[in-house]
């Protein structure tokens, strides 16, 4: 079943095409990888399927929703319904605890329940460091902090740009290890890397370059195997 | 979550907030001190105005009519038509009584000084009058409270003084008289001898006269229970276009024009309101005094509002400056709260009750401080406390309420603007 389709996506500023008649299936449960160098157009893609942006021509459909022709409220609405995000530099919020912060995106989606974020943590395995500020925990540590706050309200998709961008080798293997079992669970993950071992891990993994697909692999032959090198 | 988030913003901002804060402190302070002192300052600066002598004077209405005819102050048909003694007491018993702060009769009168044949112009009045009304109020007012600024060598007369005089500097030298010295006065036959208790210097024609107590001057003149005018002292209202409407001629007013008018403390609605009770009197207002009670009143009261004005238009721009630095600080956090599903109007309320309790805690610092500040313009300048306005709490709360907002409008417009695309990817 598909969870997103790009239809003929362009993102034009000016001059400039960010995107170029991109076409795009993904499938519920896949775990696809967007790779390319900078400015081939990765995180304009990502911020259109995360409801951040909206295509200067053609359409994208979500969860059976066409979001290209929505306004900034229902984008926003979309958004906090069905997408789960992971950043780069986690945006934690500095002044609230791990708990807190998951519970924060509990807040603006319905009611927060601090069971239900003490689970999502213990889930990434930070329970024990949920009263932590975001300061007293390591870049690994406040990674999964963003992964529980991304599930929290369990979105259709797990949108990550460049999640393992700013982790050591160490947590990034522990970060990816999250999302093969969330993966396992049926999670939808779609992530933004430049690192190849971190694309390799996907199921499929997308180059862009110069906001076109030059190429769409599928890696499902390897992708037991690249899962077991990083294990 | 809400108020934990605010709640721990606050902390985390305290040094912005205390700037914030700070900042309101001193606007909210300098507006509660300035209303508070607009709307006590009527009574402040009448009282004030009071030292340059009566407001109001009420003569007979021939002697009146013969003053704004001819200009005549004395003479056939002017000295010749008096007051009663016995409605005087009756002026604190009119509607606005309670602003009747002083007033004194006078008779004038003549008798000759027999040591050196010189006939000297004599004025009766009551010097001090103490008296229980009707009402049960005590009363103490007399001529001494409407000539404060004369220089008096010796002492005052007082309401027991009953053969005792105060002359007139320029006679006292002119006749070397000294305090304490006794002298006699002669007229119609009647012959009486009073000791100078003090000698005035007024600065004026009544340096040349006598004073003396009323009921001395009606024996000497066999005018009695009669009085030429009276002097008044009123705190009064500002005119403006009813009252003076009302001045030319209170039957053209409305029922509703002349019950506002006959409500407020108007010179004109006092003096219409001095004339029911004073038999064939005519009251009028002491333009010159009158006048500079009005302008000095409206020109302080226009002052405080531009200061106010000022002050809170200074801390709009002020918390302006400080909110838009702490929204652009904190975009990327805005910024997150919206990629995370937050609706733009749930940023703004969370920016906004962070500002507001903030503002909240400021005014009510500033309040209090306002007051105090209130009180020592009183003392300073007034010599006395400013009378705390309960309205002004309203007022200083509405405006702390849209000088915080109107200060919030450029975050509020950054905020809404912003994109969690351009800070959360840091482009």
């Amino acid at each position: 079943m598909k969870i997103l389709e790009l239809k003929n996506v362009s993102k034009i500023y000016g001059e400039l095409k960010a995107l170029a008649d991109i076409n795009l299936s993904v499938n519920a449960g896949d775990w696809l990888s967007i790779m390319g160098p900078s400015g081939s157009g990765k995180t304009t893609m990502i911020n259109i399927i995360g409801c951040m942006d909206t295509p200067s021509t053609g359409s994208v459909i979500l969860d059976g929703v066409d979001i290209s022709k929505e306004n900034a409220s229902s984008l926003t609405r979309i958004r906090r319904d069905k997408i789960g995000l992971i950043f780069q530099q986690f945006h934690l919020i500095s002044y609230l605890t791990a708990v807190e912060n998951v519970m924060v995106a509990q807040y603006y989606h319905s009611m927060p329940d601090e069971s239900e974020a003490m689970e999502a943590l213990e889930k990434v395995g930070l329970k024990d460091r949920a009263r932590h500020l975001p300061a007293q925990l390591s870049g690994g540590e406040q990674q999964r902090v963003c992964i529980a706050r991304a599930l929290i309200n369990s979105p259709k998709i797990l949108l990550g740009d460049e999640p393992t961008g700013n982790l050591d080798e160490e947590n990034e293997g522990i970060v990816v290890d999250l999302f093969r079992r969330l993966h396992s669970e049926g999670v939808t993950i779609i992530i933004v890397t430049h690192d190849p071992e971190v694309g390799d891990v996907a199921q499929r993994k997308i180059i862009l370059e110069h906001g076109k697909i030059i190429d769409d692999i599928d890696q499902r032959a390897t992708f037991g195997e690249a899962l077991k090198l990083r294990a | 979550m809400f108020f934990r988030m605010i709640t721990k913003t606050l902390v985390r901002q305290k040094s912005k907030m205390l700037m914030i804060a700070f900042t309101v402190i001193l606007g909210v302070s300098l507006s509660t001190a300035m209303m508070n002192v607009m709307l006590g300052v009527g009574d402040k600066v009448n009282r004030e105005l009071k030292v340059y002598g009566a407001n109001i004077t009420v003569r007979h209405k021939d002697a009146a009519l013969m003053s704004d005819l001819y200009g005549l102050t004395e003479g056939l048909g002017v000295n010749d038509k008096f007051l009663h003694e016995d409605d005087i007491l009756k002026l604190k018993s009119i509607f606005w009584g309670f602003n009747i702060l002083d007033f004194a009769p006078l008779l004038e009168g003549h008798a000759v000084l027999q040591s050196t044949g010189e006939t000297v112009d004599l004025i009766g009045t009551w010097p001090e009058k103490n008296a229980v009304l009707a009402t049960g109020e005590e009363l103490h007012t007399g001529l001494k409270s409407l000539r404060t600024w004369w220089d008096v060598q010796g002492e005052w007369l007082n309401d027991s003084d009953s053969e005792s005089v105060m002359i007139g500097n320029i006679l006292a030298s002119r006749n070397n008289i000294h305090v304490g010295d006794s002298i006699i006065l002669t007229n119609n036959g009647v012959r009486k001898t009073f000791r100078v208790k003090g000698i005035f210097n007024d600065g004026g024609n009544s340096d040349e006269k006598i004073l003396m107590q009323l009921s001395d001057v009606q024996a000497l003149m066999n005018l009695h229970g009669k009085v030429s005018s009276i002097e008044v002292s009123a705190l009064t209202t500002p005119d403006n276009d009813l009252a003076r409407k009302a001045a030319q001629d209170p039957r053209s007013l409305s029922p509703e024009e002349y019950e506002t008018w006959y409500c407020t403390a108007y010179v004109s609605a006092i003096c219409h309101q001095i004339q029911e009770v004073i038999r064939d009197g005519v009251a009028k207002p002491v333009r010159q005094v009158a006048e500079s009670e009005g302008t000095i009143l409206n020109k302080t009261t226009l002052l405080m509002i531009l200061i106010t004005i000022l002050s809170s238009i200074g801390s709009a721009l002020a918390i302006s400056n400080l909110i838009t630095a702490s929204v652009i600080e904190r975009s990327q956090e805005l910024g997150l709260l919206k990629a995370l599903g937050a609706y733009n109007w749930q940023i703004v309320l969370l920016v906004l009750v962070e500002v507001m309790l903030t503002g909240l805690v400021g005014g009510v610092i500033g309040y209090f401080l306002g007051i105090g500040f209130a009180q020592i313009i009183g003392q300073t300048v007034f010599g006395s406390y400013i009378e705390i306005a309960q309205m002004v709490i309203l007022i200083v709360a509405v405006i702390l309420f849209f000088v915080t907002l109107a200060g919030s409008i450029p975050a509020i417009r950054y905020l809404m603007a912003l994109k969690p695309t351009e800070v959360l990817h840091g482009k």
